[in-house]
């Protein structure tokens, strides 16, 4: 079936920022489906509110709206765009929520707008727990048994009929939010209660656990003919009880017989067929009882996922891609195979090497979090790794994880380093431990092993394959053999054994008393080097036209030999906390400026979420560990002119040195420079010698040194240790007290790991700046303001281009340091400066010589393309050639903009019950979102409510503030008042209220007895809460308040600013949101008013082209 | 644990450990890309004098079991993987993977590069080869290699062909009666699978299976519904009884073949067949149903294949010359969206299945006697169940032919 012609266009809904649960692959498979859907001739329209994503380049579609993903405002860019069609089953659950509810609500049929891929019917079939039950009953698929509640004593009695342990899952959740394992009645009820609230429809399913079993993936597609395919199926190597993303996962499964495998592919494609997906792909999930092979259905997903994500860079089969062909009209067999080239998408993918997937978990920024691994997603990212056996691909998978598990167990055993979760003192514990799931599971295993525990023993514990244990413990002998021998004498086969059991070059190191780069050394002496294979989706079948290549130890290699130079982009690695998407998208933007400009583009990550990863980004891909080992082993085998270490964030900034240091040309910055900035000693040098405003700091290596710096510059002080034992690595101290207190808990200072000390500047406005400098001169892409005071680090705070209340002498000065600074570090590509600026005088808070977070949100918002300029600039381009060009504008633009947007950021406390949710100097969100409009109060609500923290516009508000924010909460909580909001508050801010005419009620402390706000909170009765923070005591009220906040799923206001921002946002949302308009649009405007007519934005187009295979 | 040698007749040696039997074996070198099933590999009959490279690095995880063999023995000459599991992790597993080798006598070959010896078959062709754990040279070993016979012109089915005919009930139990109705089914056996048996009877089928070289006389006489030709080994122009017995039968009797029984059938029908380069084996090869347009995922074993281009008269494909024989490839996407209808001695044939990766004709269906063939393999194991319907499909052939 040829491409439908019964439509012209077609809105893309995106998944919005990034959270727990769903992350960035969802810009891989919407940029896959933007681009393929151009490519057929299709007019694409395109929402999604998360500036940090390639598709809402404005190259990708032919209308980008960076809007919130609520059914009201995706109803708004329908009404003005009136498209023929929408494509829900790219963008993830929140994609697939906000096309049902706008279909439930007649909205597509009044517009006349069909809904392609997955109807509602089966969007329903599979998404509302009930009827997909039934829907598996009828066509006979196992499932285990259940039953439904709508309240705690429903749950009750089905849970007494199926007996316990129970699973609770809510009904329309990602994630695994609200889920849970409970063993007893009493459990139940509190694990019902979260569930019922979860769930948007107040449903849960009780369901029999098979909690221990094995779990499953079936990755499915389907066309308009009925035809079906498994492109992928992945084995969790955790058990059931763990969810699938915070599983450690293998691709293929490895432990099923043929007949189990087909009976599992039998069933995913009549489960997909029952449900009735008609085009597209679909997740299918399944649990398999290791006793007996009963196998039941645990759920499917009726569109892309994080899974297919996986499943796509595990095998070389582009499902998102291939899923917008179908949902257009084409069949499976009318697609070909870009890989081959010569085969068609009707097939399955046959690997001949093994993918292990290991996500990575924020506990590191969550220390007070609960770090078992239960049913509830808590990952925020995940690492790819092939190799060619499991113990290879997993020793890989570690190295790219940048979690030290590449070098094993802790040796000797350090309790309390969060690998070995409770009680991992002695070898007796080891099993006890080995039965709660925990991040370092795995190394636990291992350590289980060594200590002579039987794989029987350890797989009966863990639940664990006794296979995948068994695999471990090869590792174990690996390491066994080589622990304590001296590397002089290890032969060329004594290495190679342990480079294919996966051991790193560190461990390796460590295990034999030599460093990484003496291993290295004697690998290369004796000849043990690995070798490039393929990723060909046909097992060597058929030759592959895609350099998709992945290391291993093997004896042929099949790299071939390139024709143009070629430039080595070095990509970010896991998302984690601080480091997520931004850095993708500036690698990936890296590769099509390069590619334009005549290089040959190698891009070696890890990252399988992301759009770097796809095999047409670049003209290589090298699916590796972002680490010196790896990255190394891609040099030697491609002979790049250089390496970009830039884009990628902290990851391959940091190994610029040792690259270098090893021969590799680095692009851009040189490595001395960049460590004058990244040293903060150097660079409170270097600002001195400039003669730069910086707060006053010192460095300690002692406890009474400390205390000196702390008298000598004065407090309060924001302390940050060079080392931290789990988490907490930035404070802010008020007393010397709180500093001893501080370093005595977590921190310590010693001469081998000193502390930083600098003034902590209160209530100073933040400032960031991007530019981008080639040697001589400097292209400023934006001044920043922030929202929230200094103090609140910039990922978690919200900023507004252009900045609405510096003046311009300010931004003059601003910029001018800017410049300074990129003159004396040499800056040849990115900088990006962090400035606070108190009483009209700009302190300078660091300087990072690399691309930032708010790189992808600059370009939204002024259109300059800084990442793809940056790129050129580091191949040699200038400046004044890229004007030249029309890559960049004339001159700076974003103070002249005509419109305003707004970055907010999005916390995942929610996931974190117990989480203190104050905002602080330590970054915790995982995402953020962009707000766009001509004025600040619309972009400010647009922003909010796309990051779900937009309050309601009526209803009640909580006031507790501290004694110094008293004063100015007056006027914004009035003024909520007057907009009708009841007005609730703990006794001493309620007296300030009152004198200012507020009528307020006054509400107890959790400390003055029950009931209190928390119980107000708990059952509902609070809408709102405002709470500022009172110095950093744990469990205070405050503490209470904000953790019911968060786990009630009530707005948190917890800083000033933030309340004034929220107040103008219910302002402007009461008046009503003009219509939307794309960003294409708003550039044209800027481009007119920049007086470069609208060319400079619309240079981009150019890049898509390039980027799409014919 | 001792080293083992495997070398390919273009001289190129991969040296690894050995596992299964100490010894030798020669035979043709192929590459399977199932990513599961190995149990069912090794014992499938149509893998005799052959050394299967899986490309699937990890083999033998889920150990081996009474259940899943193909045969009552393990068929492959040789056995080379990237790894074997030491350790049998599946409720059903009653052995490891390398006793099973042991007890069978067969050679087992892993830790090489099993990639590289892939792409070596694929990019010049299956090759003999030679898998020692005694002659480590690879220059003798490769003389030895040279003296083998290739498999082009081998006559294997009579090898594997039972002796004796035997009642598939003893093997697989009673058929299960459709719609209250069992068939007589003669099902000729040139290394027959046991799924196809199983197939077969729940098909209603009660199948007495006969030796390869039983004369259609015999089963004419013997008051059977239909004729099943199995899939086997070995050149099927070489199998000349077999071609004789699909003559014999052709307009007599419903005739359905797999594999080897469908490549009889098309040299019974008068076209040609030939060798391909490397053959498909694996259970992810594309085939469309021409005549419904439907797609199905399907399990292959076949070196030989049927020229569409060499059917009689009005066969309007053209006739192949030597070079285009191993090479017809018109290419994905450019099977026909319509089926050609070919003429031949026993009337009209359709030629209904083409696979998708390199427009090999998979499949024939006569429109004027009551025959049809694939290619493929319809009773997997292992492989998708895909292609399962076309044991019905024989099933209502004599139905409506009684
Ligand atoms: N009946 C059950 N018994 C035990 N664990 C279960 C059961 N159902 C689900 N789980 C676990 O919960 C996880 C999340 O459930 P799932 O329905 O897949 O939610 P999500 O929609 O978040 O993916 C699964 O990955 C699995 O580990
Ligand atoms: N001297 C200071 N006074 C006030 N706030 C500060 C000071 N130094 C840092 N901060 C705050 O801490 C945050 C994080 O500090 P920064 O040096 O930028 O660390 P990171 O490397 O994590 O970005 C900043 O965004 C800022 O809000
Ligand atoms: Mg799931
Ligand atoms: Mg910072």
């Amino acid at each position: 079936m040829p491409r439908r012609t019964d439509l012209e266009s077609v809105l893309v809904v995106g998944s919005g920022p990034i959270v727990i649960g769903q992350a960035c692959e969802f810009d891989y498979s919407g940029t896959q489906a933007c681009k393929v859907l151009r490519r057929e001739g299709f007019r694409v329209v395109l929402v999604n509110s998360n500036p940090a994503t390639i598709m809402t380049d404005p190259e990708f579609a032919d209308a980008t709206y960076v809007e919130p993903l609520t059914p009201e405002s995706v109803l708004r860019v329908l009404e003005r765009e009136r498209p023929d069609a929408l494509l829900p089953t790219l963008g993830g659950q929140t994609a697939l929520n906000v096309s049902v509810a706008l279909a439930e609500a007649g909205e597509l049929d009044r517009l006349g707008v069909r809904l392609i891929g997955a109807g509602t019917e089966a969007i329903r079939r599979a998404e509302d727990r009930r009827l997909f039950v039934r829907t598996m009953r009828e066509a006979g698929l196992p499932l285990p048994r259940s039953g439904f509640a709508h309240t705690v004593a429903e749950a009750l009695a089905v849970a007494q009929g199926l007996g316990y342990p129970v699973i609770v899952r809510p009904s329309f959740v990602l994630g695994g939010g609200g889920s849970g394992l409970a063993r007893d009645p009493e459990e139940l009820a509190r694990v019902a209660r979260d569930g019922l609230a979860t769930s948007p429809v107040g449903e849960v399913l009780v369901e029999e656990s098979v909690a221990g079993w094995k779990e499953f993936e079936l990755e499915v597609m389907r066309d308009g003919r009925d035809n079906a395919v498994v492109v992928c199926s992945i084995e969790n190597v955790d058990p059931m009880g763990v969810h699938t993303g915070d599983s450690v996962t293998v691709a293929p499964a490895l432990t099923l017989t043929d007949r189990e495998y087909q009976e599992m592919r039998d069933a995913a494609l009549a489960c997909i067929r029952a449900v009735g997906v008609e085009t597209g792909g679909s997740n299918v999930q399944f649990a398999v009882n290791p006793q007996d092979g009963r196998m039941v259905l645990i759920e499917m997903n009726p569109r892309v996922s994080r899974s297919s994500a996986l499943a796509s860079k595990a095998t070389g089969f582009p499902i998102a891609k291939i899923a917008a062909m179908l949902a257009v009209g084409y069949t499976l067999d009318e697609i070909p195979n870009d890989i081959t080239g010569e085969t068609l998408a009707a097939f399955e993918p046959a690997l001949d090497y093994v993918a292990v997937k290991v996500p990575r978990w924020p506990f590191e920024k969550f220390p007070d979090a609960d770090p078992s691994l239960t049913t509830r997603m808590k990952s925020v990212g995940e690492v790819m790794a092939i190799g060619r056996t499991f113990a290879e691909a997993l020793g890989k998978a570690y190295r790219a994880l940048e979690r030290d598990f590449d070098l094993g167990p802790p040796e000797p055993w350090v309790e309390g380093t969060g690998e070995g979760g409770a009680g991992a003192g002695g070898p007796g514990d080891l099993l006890a431990a080995l039965r709660t799931p925990t991040e370092g599971r795995l190394l636990l295993v291992e350590r289980a092993l060594a200590a002579g525990h039987t794989v029987e023993g350890v797989a009966e514990v863990s639940g664990i394959d006794p296979w995948f244990v068994e695999q471990v413990a090869r590792v174990a002998q690996q390491a066994a053999r080589l622990r304590g021998a001296r590397l002089e004498s290890l032969t060329a086969e004594d290495l190679r054994e342990a480079k294919r059991a996966g051991l790193s070059d560190r461990r390796i190191a460590r295990l034999v008393g030599a460093t990484e780069r003496e291993v290295r050394a004697a690998r290369r002496r004796l000849g043990v080097r690995p070798v490039f294979k393929t990723v060909d989706t046909c097992a060597g079948e058929f030759a592959a036209r895609t350099p998709y290549h992945y290391s291993t130890y093997e004896e042929e290699s099949e790299v071939r030999p390139g024709g143009r130079p070629r430039v080595v982009i070095l990509g970010a690695g896991p998302n984690r906390i601080g480091q997520g998407i931004e850095f993708d998208y500036a690698c990936v933007h890296a590769a099509f400026a390069l590619k334009e400009a005549g290089f040959e583009t190698v891009m070696v990550n890890s990252n399988p979420e992301t759009v770097s990863t796809d095999y047409d980004t670049s003209d290589r891909l090298y699916f590796e560990p972002v680490t010196v080992e790896d990255v190394l082993a891609v040099c030697e085998a491609e002979g790049p002119v250089g390496v970009v270490v830039q884009l990628g964030g902290q990851t391959p900034l940091a190994m610029a040195a040792e690259l270098e240091a090893e021969g590799v040309a680095v692009l851009g910055t040189r490595p001395a420079d960049l460590d004058a900035a990244e040293d903060r000693e150097r660079f409170g040098r270097l600002l001195r010698e400039l003669g730069l405003a910086a707060a006053p700091h010192g460095v300690a290596a002692s406890l009474p040194e400390a205390r000196a710096v702390g008298a000598r510059v004065g407090y309060p002080l924001l302390v940050r240790p060079s080392y931290v034992l789990g988490g907490r690595a930035m404070e802010i101290v008020y007393t010397e007290e709180e500093l001893e207190r501080f370093l005595a808990s977590a921190a310590g200072a010693s001469p081998g790991r000193p502390v930083f000390l600098d003034r902590f500047l209160e209530g100073a406005v933040e400032v960031d700046v991007d530019a981008l400098a080639d040697g001589r001169e400097v292209f400023v892409g934006a001044v920043m303001e922030h929202i929230e005071e200094a103090g609140v680090h910039s990922g978690d705070s919200s900023c507004v281009i252009p900045p609405p209340t510096l003046a311009d002498d300010l931004l003059d000065a601003v910029e001018g340091i800017v410049v300074r600074l990129a003159r004396a570090l040499r800056v040849r590509g990115l900088l990006n400066v962090q400035l606070a600026v108190r009483d009209d005088l700009p302190y300078v808070l660091e300087a990072n010589p690399r691309a930032s977070r708010t790189v992808p949100f600059v370009a939204k918002a002024t259109g300059v393309p800084l990442a793809k300029a940056a790129a050129r600039v580091m191949a040699g381009a200038t400046l004044a050639e890229l004007r030249e060009e029309g890559l960049l504008p004339p001159e700076p633009v974003y103070r002249r903009l005509r419109h305003v947007a707004v970055k907010a950021a999005v916390l995942p406390f929610g996931r974190f019950p117990g989480v203190d949710t104050v905002l602080g100097p330590e970054m915790r969100s995982t995402g953020e979102v962009m707000g766009i409009a001509h004025d600040l109060g619309v972009a400010l609500a647009k922003a909010q409510e796309a990051a779900g923290t937009a309050l309601p516009e009526v209803g009640t508000v909580f006031v507790s503030v501290a004694n110094r924010d008293k004063r100015q909460v007056v006027l914004p909580v009035r003024r909520l008042a007057e907009l009708g909001f009841r007005v609730l508050a703990t006794r001493g801010t309620a007296a300030v209220l009152r004198r200012a005419g507020v009528a307020v009620q006054v509400v107890p402390k959790v400390s003055e007895g029950h009931p209190n706000v928390t119980d107000l909170i708990a059952t509902g009765q609070v809408d709102v809460v405002i709470n500022t923070p009172f110095g950093r005591e744990p469990r205070t009220d405050g503490y209470f308040i904000r953790t019911a906040a968060a786990r009630a799923g009530v707005p948190c206001i917890t800083t000033v600013p933030g309340l004034l921002a929220a107040v103008q946002g219910i302002e402007a949302r009461r008046a009503g949101f003009p219509p939307p308009a794309p960003l294409q649009e708003y550039y044209r405007a800027a481009g007119e008013l920049a007086g470069t007519g609208p060319g400079w934005p619309a240079r981009g187009a150019e890049y898509d082209a390039g980027a799409v295979r014919p | 644990m001792s080293q083992a040698l495997l070398v390919l007749e273009d001289g190129s040696a991969f040296r690894g450990r050995s596992f299964g039997a100490l010894g030798e074996a020669f035979g043709e070198a192929v590459f399977n890309t199932a990513m599961c099933g190995y149990q069912e590999v090794l014992t499938d009959p149509s893998y005799l004098r052959q050394v299967v490279v899986m490309t699937a690095p990890h083999q033998g995880n889920y150990g081996v079991n009474g259940e899943d063999g193909e045969s009552d023995r393990v068929q492959v000459a040789g056995f080379v993987v990237r790894e074997a599991s030491r350790r049998a992790s599946s409720w059903r597993a009653t052995g490891t993977l390398q006793e099973y080798l042991a007890e069978a006598g067969v050679v087992g070959l892993e830790g090489v590069d099993t990639r590289a010896v892939t792409l070596r078959l694929r990019t010049r062709g299956t090759m003999r080869a030679g898998l020692s754990t005694v002659d480590l040279d690879p220059g003798s070993l490769l003389e030895r290699v040279r003296a083998q016979p290739g498999m082009a012109g081998a006559d294997l089915a009579a090898v594997a062909s039972c002796s004796q005919p035997y009642e598939a009930r003893e093997v697989v139990g009673a058929a299960r009666p459709v719609d209250g109705r069992r068939f007589r089914v003669a099902a000729y056996d040139f290394g027959i699978k046991r799924n196809i048996l199983r197939l077969l009877a729940r098909n209603g089928c009660e199948a007495t299976v006969v030796p390869a070289w039983t004369p259609p006389r015999e089963v004419l006489e013997g008051d059977f519904d239909g004729v099943f030709l199995s899939n086997g080994p070995g050149d099927p122009a070489a199998t000349t009884y077999g071609v004789e017995a699909a003559r014999g039968l052709l307009g007599k009797l419903p005739l359905f073949g797999i594999c080897l029984g469908h490549q009889l059938l098309g040299l019974a029908l008068g076209a040609r067949t030939y060798k391909l380069r490397f053959g498909h084996r694996g259970t992810n090869q594309p085939v469309r149903d021409a005549e419904s347009g439907r797609v199905e995922v399907t399990s292959h074993n076949h070196g030989f294949a049927v020229d569409p281009r060499s059917f009689g008269a009005g066969g309007g494909v053209g006739d192949p010359g030597p070079g285009e024989l191993a090479g017809i490839r018109p290419g994905p996407g450019a099977p026909p969206e319509e089926p050609p209808v070919v003429e031949t001695e026993f009337g009209r044939v359709v030629l209904t299945h083409w696979n998708l990766n390199d427009g090999t004709l998979e499949g024939l269906r006569c429109l004027d006697v009551p025959a049809f063939s694939v290619q493929y393999h319809p009773e997997a194991s292992p492989g998708p169940h895909d292609a399962r319907h076309l044991f019905a499909r024989f099933r209502r052939l004599m139905e409506a032919n009684r």
